[in-house]
């Protein structure tokens, strides 16, 4: 790595614009605006120096507590970056965003999908919550409303009325949750990164992410637990 | 500490006050609160190509401003505000155009026609009246008087201080000019006052 003291331009500071404008973004949208930024710019563009890039950027804002991060979505294996705060380890970016009532129900949510097997709360589960928050009871259209909001803000994400973290929540707190869920938190096997939606092996125990589960057992004939060695049990996604 | 402040107040366009700057953030440093605030002036122009401007000399308040050249998202913001954005741009465009001050009246008659009516919830911007008169005036990007002597009240609509920072009169008079599809030049008094 070149100590050659990158300065930020503004290809770096518009690339950073729009991704703390967007919240979460997308590998190849990543390298496209990478692309346009230099380009916008007049800066030296090179098609595989993305991470350089990204590199000068975070030197510059590693003074103040923040951070471009990659994470893995775990949905579909791909990579996003997100720009994250890591000053405090509790919910800052949200603690702006939202009020405390809904930041109680939202750290409650929380709960409940890392402690799921399957790393999805049911919106029922949800909603009965509501009704219990120690701050003060939240009525269920309220907190139906505030769901679509976190969905929208990219907090949680949505799937056939369960909910789950979304990738940007998950690498912008990744940190706090394996802190504070230490017992409960699972890491993924293959990766080694938290796995909120994870296939686990009936007889060790251990996880692994859907997409890492799909990668580590592409080329086997027999899909065998990496760990015990016994029969994967679990539908190869 | 306090870049990270102005970098949260702010992504809610509401202008940020030095009393709070002071209260929240700087506390105890008070006497050093010249040296802070360019520091992290320094800091948000070099890292974030923002730059802190002083909107009222008076009240102290604040807002950022993206100084990269051409941005196209000026700003930093959700899906949702794309579109109070864009019927926000046509508002100022009809203040431009009809000589930068016009009367609520006509105001509303001209949103009217566009199928927004205050007093009726629109279904992407709600209560328009609300949007309009209040949270745009509070992000400072219209500013609204009391036409003296009138009965009943009447009130005119400018632009405000950050309309005036974050656009100019020549990108609203280009924005005309595309919408209509006609060349910029075609209205000789706007297109003067906006390439002064």
């Amino acid at each position: 790595d070149t100590a050659m003291a990158a300065q930020m331009t503004d290809a770096h500071r518009r690339f950073l614009h729009v991704l703390m404008s967007k919240g979460i973004t997308e590998g190849s949208e990543a390298r496209k605006l990478h692309q346009h930024c230099c380009e916008t710019d007049k800066v030296y563009y090179a098609h595989d120096k993305l991470d350089d890039f990204i590199s000068t950027i975070n030197r510059h804002l590693q003074p103040l507590f923040m951070q471009i991060r990659k994470g893995m979505s775990e949905e579909d294996g791909r990579a996003h970056y997100a720009v994250v705060n890591l000053a405090e380890t509790e919910v800052t970016k949200m603690a702006s965003d939202y009020t405390e009532i809904e930041l109680e129900l939202f750290r409650k949510t929380m709960d409940l999908i890392i402690l799921s097997e399957n790393g999805f709360a049911s919106s029922t589960d949800i909603l009965n919550l509501a009704d219990k928050l120690k701050t003060k009871k939240m009525k269920k259209k309220e907190a139906e409303q505030l769901l679509k909001v976190f969905v929208e803000d990219k907090w949680l994400s949505e799937k056939n009325g369960e909910y789950t973290l979304h990738t940007r929540c998950i690498i912008e707190m990744e940190q706090y949750i394996l802190s504070n869920y230490q017992d409960v938190a699972r890491k993924c096997n293959i990766c080694r990164s938290l796995a909120v939606q994870s296939q686990v092996c009936e007889s060790c125990g251990i996880g692994m992410h859907l997409p890492c589960v799909r990668k580590y057992f592409k080329a086997q004939t027999e899909p065998r637990c990496p760990k015990c060695n016994e029969f994967w049990s679990c539908d190869i996604p | 500490e306090l870049v990270q402040f102005l970098l949260v107040k702010d992504q809610k366009k509401i202008p940020i006050k030095r009393a709070d700057m002071l209260k929240n953030v700087i506390r105890e440093y008070r006497d050093a609160y010249m040296e802070i605030v360019s520091q992290a002036g320094r800091i948000l122009q070099e890292t974030f190509g923002l730059q802190l401007v002083e909107i009222d000399p008076k009240l102290h308040s604040y807002i950022l401003i993206s100084s990269l050249p051409c941005a196209e998202a000026n700003h930093p913001c959700r899906a949702k505000e794309k579109e109070k954005m864009g019927l926000l741009i046509v508002i100022l465009s009809f203040i431009f155009m009809k000589g930068n001050a016009v009367k609520d009246s006509a105001l509303w008659e001209f949103l009217r026609w566009l199928r927004v009516h205050p007093g009726e919830q629109h279904e992407i911007f709600g209560d328009v009246q609300k949007l309009v008169t209040e949270e745009f005036v509070r992000q400072k990007y219209l500013k609204i008087t009391p036409i003296p002597l009138m009965d009943p009240p009447q009130f005119s609509y400018q632009w405000g201080p950050r309309a005036a920072q974050e656009t100019s009169k020549e990108d609203i008079l280009n924005f005309v000019a595309k919408v209509q599809g006609k060349n910029p030049k075609f209205w000789t008094s706007q297109h003067n006052e906006a390439t002064a």
